[in-house]
């Protein structure tokens, strides 16, 4: 049987056109792999959060990073050179190593504070990253990551002056107590890190961490909105950020 | 041309056995690596580059230092370059093929690789280098075997061949250099942002390549009958014997910022690579090695004693590419996570799967070396001696 170049021509290009058209109803028209958020969505300019330390004891702060890792499905990894945070601790002279001397009052001196991302105004690990595999929202400033992009070259470690990103050093999976099916599980060899509870804003909830606390010792909100509640606090109170001299500009703001 | 890598002798057979082997071994530690994940390195959160990063950057040094041959030649028409400028670039070829292969090895998700070129990213400079390192080793492959083919043939090199090279020489220096802006950029790691990195590259890029076909253009010479001619040689160690004074000038000057301005962020890593921190002090011997080896090359160099005897002569090349393997093919780039961004001392030692992953990259780098140097070595044979 012999077919003529015309009629497989036009065979194949109804079966391409059947098959687009189905998709594409069956889709409603949409583009594939975007989701839109929620009519409920909580939304900023730039989101930026206060951690006030005159009401975080430290005492309690398992809770909200313990909330955190589970929702995100963050590991447990055994071995600290390869463990992965999203939200962690670490004493007042680590967390500010340029502040630290050795006459620090005492209220601070191993005090211990909480720390995540900063969402950068300016972030050196999305210049650094040669994929955009790590990128900062332009409508409310969180920096993300496409762990289905990046490539595990961990430029943006290097390029992170904070510590706050993690990266898979092996498979997480197994390291995860019970994974939570409505937030995706990583992989061996992607970085990842602290989202600001990008999924939870979309449907209306604060951040994980922010909710968990019942002191509140943290205060989430926009920094461009000169009436919102955060801003209130930072006109308030003395603050400060961390290694502020790198031109960075944190979101993160620190209240001792 | 190829075809006359096939022939050699039982020593030759047996190198190529052994490279053979190397990277059997290497692949093999590899796909273990490619299977576990990177918890098999020595690297962590804290030093999350090592080794493999380590030897990029000292590779892409040598592959830019091509330059040091191709521009007296083509430039200055400093013809005694002429029998070694395959060699150079063929040198070039096979260490860029490395660098990509070291790059490869260290980052989590291999088969992601080409996200680089399918999402360009001008802003970031690994992008830069993922550009620059594929292109520099076409043009030097194309160019070096033109070059050969032509000898080959009695002829001269085609014009087309003559505007690469031309091009070749800014692209080495712009290779290199965006080489060192992706650590000279970095905030929050002092040790690495620092304007004399670049020029520092360069540096040790160039001193680094002079060794390295000194002691190839004297491995030849007995192996081969190859003369790479005495002019060569001697402009070699002129080039090397300044590149590294520079070198040892520009890392004085380091120093001096690092230790008189008494900025924590610029001088603690120094302070932990010369003297160690609370006890911790395994980079420090390999410091010590490797300012003393930069030293003593300038030192044993500058005796006409030892430039005048080739033996002599490749023994202080010996010395000198310890001194810049340690500098950087070891400590500059882990160095710097040391202490870590909280303030912290954790070091950083190689594994074992690190390092025979590197054996195995180091073993296909010189099997490709080897081949291209055979074919090389063939035609210039047949061109010298045409009766055997």
């Amino acid at each position: 049987m012999t077919i003529s170049r015309r009629k497989f021509l036009k065979t194949v290009s109804a079966s391409c056109l059947a098959v687009t058209a189905h998709s594409a109803v069956g889709h409603g028209f949409e583009l594939p792999g975007r989701m839109s958020p929620g009519p409920q969505e909580l939304k900023a300019r730039r989101w930026g959060m206060v951690v006030d330390m005159r009401r975080c004891d430290g005492r309690c702060t398992e809770d909200c990073i313990g909330v955190c890792h589970e929702i995100h499905n963050v590991p447990y990894i055994p071995k600290a050179e390869h463990q992965v945070m999203w939200l962690f601790q670490e004493p007042y002279e680590n967390t500010f190593p340029d502040r630290s001397h050795e006459l620090i009052s005492k209220h601070l001196k191993n005090r211990i504070f909480l720390l995540l991302c900063n969402h950068c105004d300016d972030p050196p690990c999305v210049r650094a990253c040669p994929t955009q595999a790590t990128f900062k929202r332009e409508n409310d400033g969180i920096v993300m990551i496409d762990y289905h992009r990046c490539i595990g070259c961990r430029f943006c470690m290097a390029a992170c002056p904070y510590g706050s990103r993690s990266f898979n050093f092996r498979d997480p999976r197994p390291y995860i107590k019970t994974i939570h099916p409505e937030f995706p599980t990583r992989r061996k060899g992607v970085v990842e890190k602290c989202n600001f509870c990008q999924e939870r804003l979309e449907v209306g909830k604060m951040p994980a961490c922010v909710e968990t606390c019942k002191k509140g010792a943290l205060v989430f909100g926009d920094l461009e909105d000169p009436s919102s509640e955060i801003r209130r606090i930072l006109a308030e109170t003395p603050h400060v950020r961390r290694k502020p001299q790198l031109g960075t500009r944190p979101s993160v703001f620190y209240i001792f | 041309m190829i075809e006359k890598a096939l022939h050699g002798g039982k020593g030759y057979w047996a190198w190529i056995i052994f490279l053979a082997a190397g990277i059997g071994i290497g692949l093999f530690a590899y796909l273990y690596q490619l299977k576990e994940g990177l918890w098999l390195t020595g690297m962590s959160r804290n030093v999350s580059w090592g080794f493999y990063i380590s030897q990029f950057t000292f590779l892409v040094g040598v592959a830019a230092s091509v330059l040091i041959v191709v521009l007296p030649l083509y430039l200055h028409d400093f013809k005694a370059f002429a029998p070694i400028t395959a060699l150079a670039q063929f040198l070039t070829v096979g260490t860029l093929i490395m660098s990509l292969l070291f790059i490869f090895s260290d980052v989590g998700m291999p088969m992601r690789i080409l996200n680089v070129p399918l999402n360009p990213t001008p802003g970031s400079m690994l992008f830069y280098d993922t550009l620059f390192l594929p292109g520099f080793m076409l043009l030097n492959l194309v160019i070096g075997w033109t070059a050969v083919g032509a000898e080959k043939r009695h002829t001269t090199l085609p014009p087309w061949v003559k505007f690469l090279i031309y091009v070749s020489l800014p692209w080495a220096v712009i290779m290199h250099t965006v080489t060192a802006f992706i650590y000279a950029g970095t905030p929050g790691r002092g040790f690495w942002m620092t304007a004399i990195m670049a020029p520092r590259f360069l540096t040790t890029a160039f001193a680094a390549g002079c060794a390295i076909l000194i002691i190839l253009s004297l491995v030849l010479r007995s192996l081969a009958r190859f003369d790479a001619g005495e002019k060569a040689i001697r402009k070699l160690t002129t080039i090397m014997f300044y590149t590294l004074i520079i070198n040892a000038f520009f890392l004085a000057v380091e120093y001096f910022t690092a230790f008189y301005s008494h900025v924590p962020a610029y001088s603690e890593t120094f302070r932990y690579l010369f003297f160690g921190i609370d006890g911790n002090t395994a980079f420090v011997p390999w410091f010590w090695v490797m300012n003393l080896a930069i030293l003593g090359a300038i030192a044993l160099l500058a005796f006409p004693a030892v430039r005048n005897n080739h033996l002599r002569l490749s023994e202080a090349c010996i010395v000198a590419l310890v001194g810049l393997w340690i500098d950087k093919g070891f400590l500059l780039v882990p160095a710097a996570f040391i202490p870590n961004v909280f303030g912290r001392v954790m070091e950083y030692p190689p594994s074992w799967v690190e390092l025979t992953v590197s054996f195995g990259i180091y073993c296909l780098g010189m099997l490709m070396i080897t081949a291209l140097y055979k074919v090389t070595m063939a035609i210039k044979g047949e061109t010298l001696y045409p009766d055997k």
